[in-house]
């Protein structure tokens, strides 16, 4: 017994560092955060396999060295060995080194090859949900074709996201559980990379460009992740949030966002004419979410890359010239065409443009013109 | 005649004077020390950006930097560094060691070799305006692509960009003159009797590089050339609605920016093969198969570039090739360390500085080409790639691979260039400041990475603050230790104990046959190999 709390006593500092080390990766993420999906557990695998392999060889290399500078030193009396270069080992060396590293090279691509063929080309299946990720500058747009539904996904401000803020966004990616998904990826106007670490892949979304990955989401929960491909001003400011759902769940939220977009088309489409005070207000709301992050809310935007719309020419000159920049952007900058907004959204935008910041042009767009002009 | 010509050849012996000295220099030792002060200058530019970042990254939140200015350090601190620093130090420490280890009176091409030092200097000046022009009325937005400068973004950029593109264009002269310089020096200019073989490991790793500098450069001008119409004449080349392909310039610059990282790592491998033998006092282990490995790096490192865009979407073929291509290369990488610690092995090894570095070399590289192997495996990549982690890599890589092994050189070879011993003492402490701030800077990286953290982030989560704040703060020490680094340097070339001709006890070559400092003019008669 005595010796056994021994034992004990000198385990219990190891204990506490084992369960300190223990909280603080699951704290402060020392590791890729636990894989949601096959593909990300496969990728996660390999990584682990590769640095296992890594380490020991590291801990070999360190020894050798360690031992060598520890005894092989003038100040030991140590005699320099002028023939080491020409016994046996010095000879052949070049063949041995090479064949232990190939063997170790092989082990972790013979791994990763194996890993490589399960999960990069994406399985055809018929029951597949196609989500077609598209980057901006500085947001997502998700896409689920098949079921005519749209999000736009934006970071959330510091004050409403308080700790999450730069891992939260106002509209999540939602996405089913133990169904396989796969992301379509491209951009509307410079690189972005989709990246939810949870998830696995990381694909960059290129302009012209369509990139597939894909996932099989294996529990419900939130995961957040960042682009990764350095897309300009606001690089920092493009987070992913995912929020997996039991299928029905999935379903039931679909169903929700096709009826809430039928119900803004009708508005749009609705021949009637609007006021001003109506149009100022649906175009502030608009231009805060979708324009500020250039322009800016007080519309003065960051020249010389974002020019200020207070006061600028398009904004105050003719209405025709200004529709004309938002429906069809402006090559060669971050300024992208708005087309896919509705003609009620780009009508409340532009007016409150002309009207907002000192503008005060007295203009009224109407959707009517909106159209008119695309 | 040509008794007269050589009769003021002979009255020759010191330099001229004044400004005339520098401006038409065209003596190896004169514009050696060029290359090296430029690179000094440049490495405190570069560092000062750094620090900035860092200062930056300290905590969440945006204090000091602005999006695009943060961006804008980002891509020059790489330029610079890579351009301004590494480059032109290892040119530097070319010039001054070439003739004196090979046994040549000069350079083979003495004016070619001022010609591509001085458009250095212009090339820096342009590297700068891009950096300044933002901040003047009508100078466009800043270039907040970093020094990938992939487009569509690199088109959106204002006219800082075209500045950028011809400073590349000058620094890409530069590196070709001067390499082709090197190679006719080193195939012409050996003394009578001395073979390749015999040639010191720095002098073939400079073989090697000029090569592989010859080879690619000019496909990195062709790339920013077309980005340059594409931004001014009209031309689609990466323009995806033009019909061009953004992927393309990826390929381009990679073709380039794979075998650059050699081209950086090589020169101080070479100067790593000349200081172990040194101080371990025994001869360097495996001569021709630190060759055979060089060669190996350089034709397997020209053909696996696209390792770094493993995410643009190719097909399974294409990435498995790749992804092995780039795992092979770890076998004459690993050779060359393998044969550097067997040199070490058995030896009567003493540690004075260029010798702690060359041991600290080998710890923190082997580390680094580690996390290499581990970015070359293409499912593990699909996280990697472009995340903090990498940052962390290619710094545990260039940094050891490169800059430290340049710090060795300038300081196994400064008593033979100024005559003068350094002060061991301080330079025992830069080295240890500095490889513990270096440490405390890259090491937590690793971590910031796997947990989610992208690079070229201006601002991040809260999750990310403990590490970036440790990071910081290494950054500070760090960057702060090289203020040291150049005291030691002044205070080397104004004065010091005298060192002899040998310098250090175990010394084998040429360029110690010399007395320190060598003559202005050194090895007129050639000496004999045996």
């Amino acid at each position: 017994m005595p010796v056994m709390n021994g034992i004990n006593r000198h385990l219990l500092p190891l204990g506490i560092l084992a369960a300190w080390v223990g909280s603080a990766s699951a704290e402060l993420g020392l590791n890729f955060p636990p894989p949601a999906a096959a593909v990300a557990q496969e990728i996660y695998n390999v990584h682990m396999l590769t640095m296992k392999i890594a380490t020991l060889l590291l801990i070999i290399v360190f020894s050798v060295l360690i031992y060598s500078v520890y005894f092989h030193r003038k100040s030991r009396g140590y005699q320099a060995d002028q023939k080491f270069h020409q016994t046996w080992f010095g000879n052949w060396s070049w063949v041995l080194v090479p064949v232990l590293v190939l063997g170790v090279d092989l082990t972790i691509a013979g791994s990763a090859q194996r890993t490589l063929e399960k999960i990069w080309v994406v399985p055809a299946e018929e029951n597949m949900l196609d989500v077609k990720v598209i980057g901006h500058q500085w947001w997502w747009e998700f896409e689920y074709p098949d079921q005519k539904v749209k999000v736009e996904s934006r970071y959330m401000p510091e004050d409403k996201a308080g700790a999450l803020y730069l891992r939260e966004v106002d509209n999540r990616l939602v996405l089913p559980t133990n169904r396989k998904i796969r992301f379509l990826h491209t951009s509307a106007d410079v690189n972005h990379a989709f990246w939810v670490p949870e998830l696995g892949f990381k694909k960059d979304a290129i302009p012209g460009y369509i990139t597939e990955t894909w996932a099989e989401i294996n529990r419900e929960g939130v995961f957040r992740g960042q682009c990764a491909e350095l897309c300009g001003t606001w690089h920092s400011r493009m987070p992913i949030v995912v929020e997996a759902v039991a299928p029905d769940k999935f379903d039931a939220w679909i169903k929700q966002q096709q009826q809430i977009k039928l119900a803004s088309a009708a508005e749009a489409s609705a021949s009637k004419t609007w006021n001003k005070a109506e149009l100022m207000e649906k175009g502030q709301g608009l231009y805060n979410t979708k324009c500020a992050a250039c322009h800016q809310i007080t519309g003065q935007g960051l020249p010389p890359a974002f020019p200020a719309l207070k006061g600028s020419k398009i904004a105050t000159g003719p209405i025709k010239g200004h529709l004309d920049i938002v429906l069809k952007g402006k090559p060669g900058t971050a300024m992208q065409a708005w087309n896919s907004l509705n003609d009620l959204e780009i009508a409340a935008i532009v007016t409150y443009e002309r009207n907002a910041w000192d503008n005060n042009t007295g203009d009224i767009v109407q959707p009517a013109d909106v159209k008119a002009a695309r | 005649m040509s008794t007269a010509t050589f009769a003021h050849d002979h009255d020759h012996h010191g330099p001229p004077s004044g400004i005339k000295r520098w401006l038409y220099s065209t003596n190896h030792k004169d514009i050696g020390t060029m290359y090296l002060v430029f690179a000094l200058i440049m490495l405190f530019f570069g560092g000062a950006s750094a620090m900035a970042i860092r200062a930056e990254l300290f905590m969440p939140g945006i204090q000091l930097l602005e999006p695009d200015l943060y961006n804008n350090l980002v891509t020059n601190h790489a330029l610079i560094m890579i351009f301004g620093a590494v480059m032109p130090a290892a040119a530097g420490l070319a010039n001054w060691m070439i003739p004196l280890m090979i046994g040549a009176p000069d350079m083979a091409l003495p004016r070619m070799n001022n010609l591509s030092f001085w458009i250095l200097p212009a090339a820096a000046t342009m590297l700068i305006l891009s950096f300044i022009v933002p901040f003047f009325p009508g100078g466009g937005s800043q270039i907040n692509t970093g020094w990938t400068i992939y487009p569509p973004l690199s088109l959106q950029v204002g006219m800082s960009m075209d500045f950028l593109i011809f400073a590349i264009h000058l620094l890409g002269i530069s590196s070709v003159l001067a390499s082709i310089n090197i190679i006719v020096t080193i195939f012409n200019m050996r003394a009578p009797g001395m073979r390749l073989l015999d040639m010191p490991i720095f002098v073939w790793t400079w073989l090697v590089t000029a090569f592989l500098l010859i080879l690619v450069v000019p496909v990195l001008a062709g790339g920013v050339t077309m980005l340059l119409f594409d931004r001014h004449f009209g031309t689609s080349f990466f323009n995806a609605a033009g019909g061009g392909d953004p992927v393309l310039f990826q390929h381009l610059f990679w073709f380039f920016g794979h075998p650059e990282v050699y081209i950086l790592i090589l020169p101080s491998f070479g100067v790593l093969a000349s200081i172990i033998p040194t101080f371990a006092r025994k001869p360097l282990f495996g001569y021709k198969s630190l060759v055979g490995a060089m060669f190996a790096i350089a034709s397997i490192g020209m053909v696996v570039w696209a390792h770094h865009q493993y995410t643009v979407g190719m097909s399974l073929g294409a990435v498995s090739y790749f992804m092995i291509g780039t795992i092979i290369i770890s076998i004459p990488v690993g050779l060359m360390v393998f044969n550097y610690i067997a040199t070490m092995w058995r030896g009567a090894m003493t540690f004075e500085t260029p010798m702690l570095f060359a041991v600290g070399i080998l710890f923190m590289f082997t580390f680094g080409g580690l996390t290499g192997v581990m970015l070359a495996v293409v499912p593990a990549d699909m996280q990697y790639q472009d995340s903090m982690f990498v940052v962390a890599h290619f710094h545990y890589v260039l940094l050891p691979g490169a800059v430290f092994g340049l710090f060795a050189g300038v300081f196994y070879w400064l008593p033979k260039w100024t005559g003068h011993m350094y002060d061991e003492k301080l330079a025992k402490i830069f080295f240890w400041v500095n490889i513990i701030g270096f440490n405390i800077t890259f090491f937590p990286q690793h971590f910031l990475g796997l947990a989610g953290m992208p690079r070229r982030i201006v601002d991040y989560n809260v999750m990310f603050t403990e590490f970036n704040t440790l990071s910081s703060v290494g950054a500070l020490v760090f960057g702060l230790s090289h203020l040291l680094f150049l005291y030691i340097i002044i205070k080397t070339v104004r004065g010091g104990r005298q060192a002899s001709s040998k310098v250090w006890e175990g010394a084998r070559g040429l360029e110690w046959e010399l007395p320190s400092p060598p003559p202005f003019h050194s090895w007129n008669v050639a000496p004999q190999m045996k």
